[in-house]
């Protein structure tokens, strides 16, 4: 139990202290790699809470494609970064008043609603959730109420996607002038007669294109 | 000490404020924005596993891939703009944003 204890602290704080360098890092890069290093630690906080399955989706969707997208885009701009700090001394005590507010009424309100409500019961997390009686693994855990009772929302969240990269390709697309692309329609309506044109060149002159 | 849901309670609701911090502190820099929102929606993730864990029920990490489908989907096509817009401006500053009110 102490190991878990020391495990939940370490990661806790590497969470928080990377977000914290997220928003506070002079250069975008850095903040990327803390985001990285942000979303491990909140994967091994799941891992604590027996939540494996997501743990791994999110080491894998955000570590995997979130984050190398925004390295990506931080990369290829090239815009002066010093100049988009210009307002962080000026916004930081109102911003850090109102977020301290924030987090003490936040702490406080979830304080009592894990000493309160119906979650008092559990002492420690069933590592298994739904399916501790049957020692089923937290992915067929998972799977068994996904693809039965929300079914229809995972089709959903599909669809979410699918239109998310369809906005994504519309939106970056562009055509540059200048540029020779492939007319499948004129080359599929070729034929002999406008795709050959007979010339008889006369010495020395060549032909015209 | 056991590790309790107020724990993980206080520890998302502190990376949520954190977040917002983020989007207070840097105005002008739209990608650390974004980067703040993910934290925030992370921090949701974070409450939402906390709860199902504590009460046994799967639902709660249904729901934290729900939000994390979305979360994907918003920062891809957030970035897709912020590219879109490098590309017609030369800047990312958001205070140039206000261009198209007309």
């Amino acid at each position: 139990m102490a190991l878990q204890a020391i495990a939940f602290y370490l990661m806790a704080a590497v969470t928080l202290g990377s977000g914290l360098a997220v928003v506070s890092a002079r250069n975008p890069v850095h903040s990327v790699l803390f985001l990285i290093a942000a979303f491990f630690s909140a994967a091994g906080l799941f891992v604590l809470l027996g939540a494996e399955f997501l743990a791994m989706l999110l080491v894998v969707v955000y570590v995997g494609a979130v984050a190398v997208l925004f390295l990506f885009v931080v990369m290829m701009l090239d815009v002066d970064f010093a100049q988009l700090r210009q307002g962080f001394a000026r916004y930081m005590p109102l911003g850090g008043l109102i977020a301290g507010g924030l987090a003490i009424e936040m702490v406080v309100v979830s304080t009592t609603v894990a000493t309160r409500g119906a979650a008092r019961l559990n002492e420690t997390p069933m590592a298994r959730g739904a399916g501790a009686a049957d020692a089923m693994s937290n992915a067929e855990a998972i799977g068994r109420v996904l693809y039965t009772n929300y079914v229809y929302f995972f089709q959903a969240a599909g669809m979410v996607l699918l239109v998310a990269m369809i906005g994504a390709i519309v939106l970056t697309l562009r055509h540059k002038p200048g540029v020779k692309r492939q007319v499948i329609m004129d080359q599929v309506l070729r034929n002999p007669a406008t795709g050959m044109r007979m010339v008889s060149p006369k010495p020395g002159e060549g032909v015209e294109p | 000490m056991t590790i309790g849901l107020a724990h993980y309670l206080a520890v998302a609701a502190i990376l949520f404020t954190i977040g917002v911090f983020g989007i207070f502190v840097n105005r002008k820099n739209i990608i650390v924005i974004l980067m703040s929102v993910e934290l925030i929606l992370l921090a949701v993730n974070i409450n939402l596993v906390a709860f199902s864990s504590y009460l046994g029920n799967v639902t709660g990490q249904i729901f934290a891939m729900f939000v994390l489908t979305v979360a994907a989907a918003e920062a891809a096509v957030g970035l897709a703009i912020l590219v879109t817009f490098f590309r017609n401006r030369g800047d990312i500053a958001v205070d140039d944003v206000s261009m198209m009110k007309g």
